[in-house]
């Protein structure tokens, strides 16, 4: 529990504001970007040691954990995406152990790391009040959104390679009522399917790990904790829901992709 | 909690990890699965071969076992066969051995009989002569006769 002064209400915004720097659109979240890409170098240099000394030998402990996680996405890209590209495999690897290694901060007891980073604050002469440090990437809207934005550029990419442009126009309009006069109206309906899919990735993502952290932060706050453990119990079922959302995404962007490379001609 | 240049930021991070992903990592690690893969079937399906291979060898160590005895029995046969006919070989022979040895010893006897016969018949021939001759020195005398063919017939 925080500083007796605060209100609820302060003790939740504080803990739910990003450390931003700069103004309007061009305000960096300071905590986001660190953390993720901390995260990301972790899953970047850990698979790299074993794809140095990777060999069709006797594996190491280590080289099966990290195989183990290779075969994985690679049965489900096999399994859902029929053709070969250098591309989906890797990406859905980089998302899945990237997405898991963010939304596990979110077991890191809600208090610890901001408390923390309001004494160096402190220490280093700001007023701890104003010291932010909101340390699960996932449940910034940036982060979601850029890796939805991403899978969706590559989603146009691979619509316009495989399909040409004009095949891609003619998939968005020609379906499915399949008459002139109703063109427009198809139109409208397979954009508006296609912008649902990165919005629904990058909400999904951003409104499970965002309500996690809210229940983990109102259960620090009433003090729940201390009589009934309530924070071990909701971080079991949360514990159930940071590999799924990892998964779902990764599922989802392997799908999209897939459906990208498809004719329905 | 609102969108800004965080998104571009966090863009960039995704575009680097992925190509970095896509470059050293994931091609490395697949081929090293791949190719273990490989190496696995490839042992699995050389122990099947040696299996295959052992099955094939005992049959044929089996096959040529029953060969060898079916030649050592017909070997055994052939063998017994042969002792009976030299067995049978040479009891014709003796026999016939015998019979002549027989033939031979049967005409010696019959030749001696013959010759024993003959001097019988000399010696009786020389004796009738004598007594003959006795009988003629002495014919005035009757009982002297008779005393002489009294030893006569006893001589003979």
């Amino acid at each position: 529990m925080a500083s007796g002064e605060l209100t609820s209400k302060d003790y939740i915004t504080h803990h739910l504001t990003n450390w931003a720097v700069g103004e309007g659109f061009w305000t960096w979240h300071v905590d986001t970007l660190a953390w993720s890409i901390l995260m990301g170098l972790v899953f970047i240099l850990s698979f790299r040691a074993v794809a140095k000394k990777a060999h069709a030998g006797v594996p190491t402990k280590w080289q099966c954990a990290v195989e183990m996680c290779v075969e994985f996405i690679d049965n489900i890209v096999k399994s859902t995406f029929h053709g070969k590209s250098p591309v989906i495999a890797p990406l859905a690897l980089t998302i899945f152990v990237w997405v898991l290694l963010m939304n596990l901060l979110d077991l890191v007891p809600v208090d610890f790391i901001p408390m923390a980073a309001q004494q160096v604050g402190a220490a280093m002469g700001h007023d701890p009040h104003h010291v932010y440090m909101k340390i699960v990437p996932t449940t910034d809207l940036n982060m979601t959104f850029a890796l939805a934005l991403g899978v969706f550029i590559l989603m146009i990419y691979y619509n316009i390679k495989i399909k040409g442009i004009g095949g891609f126009i003619k998939e968005l309009t020609t379906q499915p009522f399949n008459t002139p006069w109703l063109y427009w109206f198809n139109f409208i309906l397979e954009v508006v399917a296609l912008l649902a899919k990165p919005l629904s990735l990058a909400l999904r993502l951003f409104g499970n790990m965002y309500a996690g952290e809210l229940i983990f932060i109102l259960i620090a706050m009433t003090g729940l904790w201390q009589i009934a453990g309530l924070h071990f119990v909701w971080a079991a079922f949360h514990l159930l829901v940071i590999p799924l959302q990892a998964f779902i995404f990764t599922m989802l962007t392997v799908v999209y992709l897939s459906m990208a490379h498809e004719h329905h001609d | 909690m609102n969108i800004n240049a965080t998104l571009i930021g966090e863009l960039i991070a995704f575009l680097v990890f992925v190509l970095f992903c896509m470059k050293y990592v994931w091609p490395p690690i697949i081929g090293a699965i791949e190719a273990r893969q490989q190496k696995i079937a490839d042992g699995l399906a050389a122990s099947d071969r040696a299996e295959q291979d052992l099955q094939l060898a005992q049959e044929k160590a089996k096959q040529q076992l029953v060969e060898a005895k079916a030649q050592a029995s017909a070997l055994i046969d052939q063998a017994k066969k042969r002792e009976a006919q030299i067995i049978d070989e040479a009891a014709a022979k003796a026999q016939v051995e015998r019979e002549k040895i027989l033939a031979q010893a049967k005409a010696e006897v019959e030749a001696e009989r013959i010759r024993a016969k003959e001097e019988l018949r000399k010696q009786v021939a020389a004796l009738a002569l004598a007594g003959a001759e006795r009988i003629l020195q002495r014919s005035i005398d009757e009982a002297a006769h008779s005393d002489i063919l009294e030893k006569l017939v006893t001589e003979l």
